[in-house]
């Protein structure tokens, strides 16, 4: 099977997981976590196999999605993820440093770019190799914080870095094409700020695997086209599945939905 | 103060290669200068941008540098808090903020550069070590320990340039989470915290009456607070004075409080603070501390 079949089949896989563990808790995220699902799996089936690299989740409250990728690793167990914020686990809403597989604590938006930015520089100072990958949701650029970190990767040449932006169109509130229209062109900020830049359908492996095998001469960001909540009809591009999790006749059908997919 | 560190500093940085600081476009005083020289790529300048000087440092120390964030206290501190707070404090990243002029010692540059609640803020953060020396001599000790020896944050208060050495007299050895005694007398204890400790030399050089054979303490580590030590003192003092350039709920003053009622101490307390309040006075440092009624007198005054 080739890569692209490989993670279509994978990615099918972690929606089902995901909608189920959304039984056990009332706030999943389970939209933000689908729209960067291919993201995850590609970054991790391509460049986490190697130790020297380096994965910030920016978006922490998509951490869900990295569980269950390391879990599927073998780094968070079956057990640990059943315990999936509750009391006695240590899984919660946003990933925690500290955690296997986690190196970051996220969950407060803006903080991974300036960390991942640290790292990336700090690597060139010690002269160790790999890349420092971060991935953050587009609503994460309205953050002056990630500017200041923009900034600084260029300034310094960080050509070790690589930013995914998850670009759904779609912070926690509303549609920000129609509520920011400043917001975008988000390609031309980063190429002007010194960015190599890249645009991608965010859920083909294909096409961001294309922008990888492209050297990188400088800091590198692939800004995915996505659709939040993608996979499940009802789910995309309605903002309450932001947060919300389903109930039992919409967990039927969501399931449904994805077995019938093509 | 500042020159100390950065002698301190510069050296630390020839025997540690992993030594790294990171300032948001302050200029670099004396040793710092030569750092960036003899080391450019461990010296990151951010720029006017403080969000990123912070964060930058966590990403650098989780992938084992030993890092440093230095500027002036309100922007080391207030601007880029939640970054202090999720970046360094919460992924608990040893870490050494230094804040330049702490408290009112920009005393002509008004309340924007006022770092009068740095040590109420700094102490509420979970894991964060607070230090305040009281002059160079400290400053040198506690440097080599943020440097060598910390395992946590540390936020590390310092005034500006030019501060007696008042501790040279003392026979203990500065020590990390130690109330320090620097001169011993009979009558009351007075605590001080960080630069102030010349108002507290100035009650026992210039004071008539009996204050002149107090014990003057140095309380430069505030976080931990040393209640072993607190508690030798309530034992063998009537009366405690405490002055200090800060306000707030963290401060020596109301820790100690708190703890002196938790112990039953029926001795008297006065505590000395900055006020609760923006002073729109310019002036020197002393103009600023005496309209916060910080001055050798006023403190006198109240006691008697």
């Amino acid at each position: 099977m080739n890569n692209y079949l490989a993670s279509i089949k994978r990615c099918k896989i972690y929606r089902k997981k995901i909608l189920l563990l959304s039984k056990k808790l009332s706030a999943l995220h389970i939209a933000p976590a689908f729209s960067c699902i291919e993201i995850v799996d590609f970054i991790y089936s391509k460049f986490i196999n190697k130790k020297e690299n380096i994965f910030i989740m920016s978006k922490g409250h998509a951490s869900i999605i990295q569980y269950i990728v390391l879990n599927e690793k073998g780094l968070i167990s079956n057990k640990e993820l059943d315990r999936f914020c509750k009391p006695n686990g240590i899984l919660g809403t946003h990933p925690d440093y500290g955690t296997p597989g986690i190196y970051a604590s996220t969950g407060s938006l803006g903080h991974g770019a300036g960390l991942a930015v640290g790292r990336a520089y700090a690597k060139k100072v010690m002269k160790q190799k790999g890349f420092v990958i971060c991935l953050l949701s587009d609503g994460e650029l309205q953050e002056g914080s990630t500017w200041e970190a923009v900034m600084m990767a260029a300034n310094k040449k960080l050509d070790n870095l690589i930013f995914f932006v998850d670009n759904n169109d779609f912070s926690g509130l509303e549609r920000m094409s129609v509520s920011h229209k400043a917001f975008y062109p988000i390609d031309k900020k980063f190429s002007s700020f010194g960015w190599q830049t890249f645009k991608v359908n965010g859920h083909n492996y294909n096409q961001i695997n294309n922008c990888f095998k492209k050297k990188n001469l400088k800091p590198k960001v692939i800004i995915c086209k996505t659709i939040k909540g993608k996979g499940v009809s009802f789910m995309e591009n309605v903002p309450i599945w932001h947060y919300r999790s389903p109930n039992e006749k919409e967990l039927i059908t969501a399931l449904k939905e994805l077995d019938n997919e093509k | 103060m500042r020159n100390k560190f950065a002698d301190v500093f510069f050296e630390e940085s020839k025997k540690n290669k992993k030594l790294g600081l990171v300032v948001a476009d302050i200029s670099p005083a004396g040793s710092i200068e030569k750092f960036r020289k003899s080391f450019p790529k461990r010296f990151i300048n951010t720029g006017v941008a403080e969000q990123i000087m912070i964060g930058m440092c966590a990403g650098m120390a989780q992938q084992g540098m030993r890092m440093v964030a230095y500027t002036i206290a309100t922007f080391s501190l207030y601007r880029p808090f939640e970054f202090v707070r999720d970046d360094i404090c919460y992924q608990n990243l040893p870490i050494t903020i230094v804040g330049i002029g702490g408290g009112v010692t920009y005393s002509t540059l008004g309340a924007t550069h006022h770092a009068q609640e740095d040590i109420s803020i700094a102490t509420s953060l979970p894991n964060m070590q607070v230090i305040c020396p009281a002059d160079p001599l400290e400053t040198e000790a506690a440097t080599k320990w943020c440097l060598k020896k910390s395992k946590k944050p540390t936020y590390l208060r310092l005034g500006k340039a030019g501060e007696y050495n008042f501790t040279k007299i003392s026979n203990e050895k500065w020590s990390f989470g130690k109330i320090r005694l620097i001169k011993k007398g009979k009558n009351i204890a007075i605590l001080s915290v960080g630069t102030v400790i010349k108002i507290a030399f100035d009650i026992i050089n210039k004071s008539k009456n009996n204050l002149k054979d107090s014990s003057v303490y140095s309380f430069s580590t505030i976080k931990p607070f040393d209640t072993k030590t607190l508690k030798k003192i309530f034992k063998n003092y009537k009366r405690i004075i405490v002055i200090e350039e800060s306000s707030g709920s963290g401060t020596v003053s109301s820790q100690l409080k708190a703890f002196a009622q938790e112990q039953r101490y029926f001795g008297k307390i006065n505590t000395f603070n900055l006020k609760d309040e923006f002073i729109h006075v310019y002036g020197s440092h002393d103009d600023i501390l005496k309209s916060h009624e910080l001055t050798f007198k006023k403190i006198i005054r109240k006691i008697k």
